[in-house]
């Protein structure tokens, strides 16, 4: 086993608060790894800034061995990492076709000067996207609502195409922040069975934020508590669900909606 | 009756040699109208006047519809254009000699006008909506005052005596090119760039969009041609001056943009049109024309009261008019929608088609 993803004594200030401290990971390739904590924890900054929507204030994070830290959104996402929102930020206006095409900005091979001109690579690249984009739509069940603007899926679906927008980077890495909001008993059971499915089928690494318990310890390897951005724990779930500290801090008042 | 005529339509609109042959129609009625003298020379200079302002508002849309940014400054790259097409053309071209030179000087002032719009995306990058907005504003007064300082080029009376070099043909020229380039940039990554720029700009970066970029190929094609406007109108109108590139025109351009409808190629060609239509018949001698029937009693009095006010009045009500629109019609005439035959067919049948190559099934 290789290390995938590494962080190393990464802080993050917002202002004078410490919204990050002292945050270590080292993620395996192949493993589903879940972050938990209570609201507040610093769970979804560190997603910002392993994606470089925030540069961290100190510390490293390296995606197979190459830093993180200083690099633009799009630089990191290219190097195939994808996610989802823990609010789901669609392109609400757009097609549900563009939503997952415009995710293969990067690897869309041709110059803009091909592009002015539909010349050259233009035709074989669009298809090619084209092809894919309507693949990753079909295995979402979703390829009949090609044309249908994003805004108008209900809430589950909404959800399916952000994932699939995710994996139409092509991720070695795919970051999930709390994809069972808002979902139904029912409906976990299905996404537990599903994340455990696309992550055999695109061979991904999984970093999963949730509050949902029984998505966390059904599906997770290993599991890492965090509370005012720092870690309290880190084990496999059996582990965690015995932890004293563990129980205390966050498990103790009941699974936070 | 009328399925028969949709049926008709759709046919129509799938056969690809449709819009080569529109072109080719347009050409033939750009050559043959002044050669025929098919229309009187006023309607001729109208329909110049609506293609420069379709080339303004296309590629403004790209900008201000397309990505959603609040851009002020095509005023500005049109000067740009149209300073240095002229210079060109007086002083530096053999034109006399060589008149076939005139689309190269058209093409040196949109390549000048995109190397400063590459400029203008720099602050973009930082700001947006409102702050950008002041910016672009910032810019089109620099470079008037720029202009209005540099002696050589005229400064503030401008530059008369320019050569009627730019005819039906260049104008439908270039018409065809911008819609045609402004199209393919949009249906292409960048295009798809832009408009997820629009949408949420942190998502689009975290979706593999090089928004840097993007905004830079943006900001450059919108002002290229916004330079090549310039060049052709120059040569039209045969005197420049910083007094007519200001604010008063941007405003114009953003008429014709949010009339027609944002990120709609075929919403600005109709706003283009409607507006330079709508803009004749203020003038006095067109409103005296129409008036013409009152007797003189009534008629002499209205008309000199239009001779001397039309000009303010105007001023008064198309920036209520673009209040207007933009409060009550955002969307405008054609908003987020495109007529069919500009959306590539690889793109239209992408967002229908259902059978699809299975690799794997969802559990
Ligand atoms: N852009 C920001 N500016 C200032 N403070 C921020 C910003 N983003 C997050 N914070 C603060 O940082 C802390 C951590 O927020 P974060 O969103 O990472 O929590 P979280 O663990 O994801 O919580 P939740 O479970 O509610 O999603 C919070 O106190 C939050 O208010
Ligand atoms: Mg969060």
């Amino acid at each position: 086993m290789t290390t995938l993803l590494e962080a190393a004594k990464v802080r993050h200030f917002f202002g004078g608060l410490c919204a990050v401290g002292d945050f270590n990971l080292d993620l395996q390739a192949g493993q589903l790894m879940g972050i938990i904590g209570p609201n507040g924890a610093g769970k979804t900054t560190i997603f910002n800034l392993i994606t470089g929507v925030y540069r961290a204030s100190e510390g490293n994070i390296r995606f197979n061995g190459t830093e993180l830290v200083g690099k633009t959104p799009h630089q990191i996402t290219a190097l195939r990492i994808g996610r989802t929102f823990q609010n789901i930020r669609l392109f609400r206006d757009l097609s549900v076709l563009d939503n997952v095409r415009i995710a293969h900005y990067a690897q869309a091979n041709y110059s803009p000067l091909e592009a002015l001109f539909h010349i050259g690579r233009y035709r074989r690249e669009e298809e090619r996207i084209i092809e894919n984009s309507q693949r990753l739509l079909s295995i979402f069940k979703l390829e009949a609502l090609a044309g249908e603007t994003a805004r108008n899926l209900p809430y589950g679906m909404q959800r399916r195409l952000e994932i699939a927008r995710a994996l139409a980077i092509g991720p070695e890495l795919l970051l999930l922040d709390e994809p069972a909001a808002g979902m139904n008993p029912n409906e976990i059971d299905q996404l537990m069975e599903f994340i455990l499915w696309i992550r055999q089928e695109f061979k991904l690494t999984i970093l999963l934020i949730e509050h949902q318990m029984k998505l966390v310890m059904g599906i997770c390897e290993r599991i890492k508590v965090l509370d005012f951005g720092e870690t309290l724990a880190e084990g496999p779930p059996e582990a965690i669900q015995n932890d004293p500290k563990v129980l205390e801090a966050y498990l103790g008042e009941g699974p936070v909606g | 009756m009328t399925a028969l005529l949709r049926n008709h339509w759709d046919w129509l609109l799938e056969q690809r040699w449709l819009l080569p042959v529109l072109v080719a129609i347009g050409f033939i009625l750009a050559f043959a109208i002044p050669e025929y003298n098919l229309l009187n020379k006023y309607v001729q200079l109208v329909l110049m006047y609506v293609g420069i302002n379709i080339i303004l508002a296309v590629s403004l849309n790209l900008v201000n519809g397309y990505m959603g940014e609040f851009s002020l400054a095509h005023a500005g790259f049109m000067a740009v254009g149209a300073y240095t097409a002229a210079l060109l053309t007086m002083k530096v071209l053999p034109i006399a000699a060589y008149p076939g030179l005139f689309p190269l000087a058209v093409l040196a002032g949109g390549l000048a006008a995109a190397l400063l719009g590459l400029l203008v995306a720099i602050p973009s990058f930082k700001v947006r909506g409102d702050y950008l907005a002041i910016i672009t504003l910032a810019f089109l007064m620099i470079v008037k005052s720029v202009i209005e300082n540099i002696d050589f080029i005229g400064g503030p009376r401008g530059i008369p005596g320019i050569k009627k070099l730019t005819t039906l043909p260049w104008v439908f020229f270039w018409v065809v090119v911008s819609i045609w380039m402004v199209r393919n940039f949009v249906y292409s990554k960048y295009g798809r760039g832009v408009l997820s720029i629009r949408e949420d700009e942190i998502a689009s970066d975290l979706m593999s969009v090089n928004t840097r970029r993007v905004k830079f190929l943006a900001f450059m094609t919108s002002s290229f041609f916004a330079g090549i406007a310039g060049g052709l109108f120059a040569h039209l109108l045969q005197f420049i001056s910083p007094r007519v590139f200001d604010i008063i025109k941007t405003t114009d351009i953003l008429i014709m943009v949010y009339l027609g409808g944002i990120a709609s190629i075929t919403g600005s060609i109709l706003g283009a049109t409607l507006y330079t239509v709508m803009l004749e018949v203020l003038r006095p001698s067109t409103v005296a024309g129409l008036l013409s029937w009152l007797p003189d009693m009534v008629f002499n009095p209205l008309n000199e009261y239009f001779i001397r006010h039309l000009g303010v009045w105007r001023m008064v009500i198309m920036p209520l008019l673009l209040v207007l629109v933009m409060l009550y019609w955002p969307r405008g005439i054609m908003g987020l929608r495109e007529f069919r035959g500009f959306i590539p067919r690889r793109d239209r049948e992408a967002h229908h088609v259902l059978k699809i190559p299975k690799s794997g099934e969802m559990p």
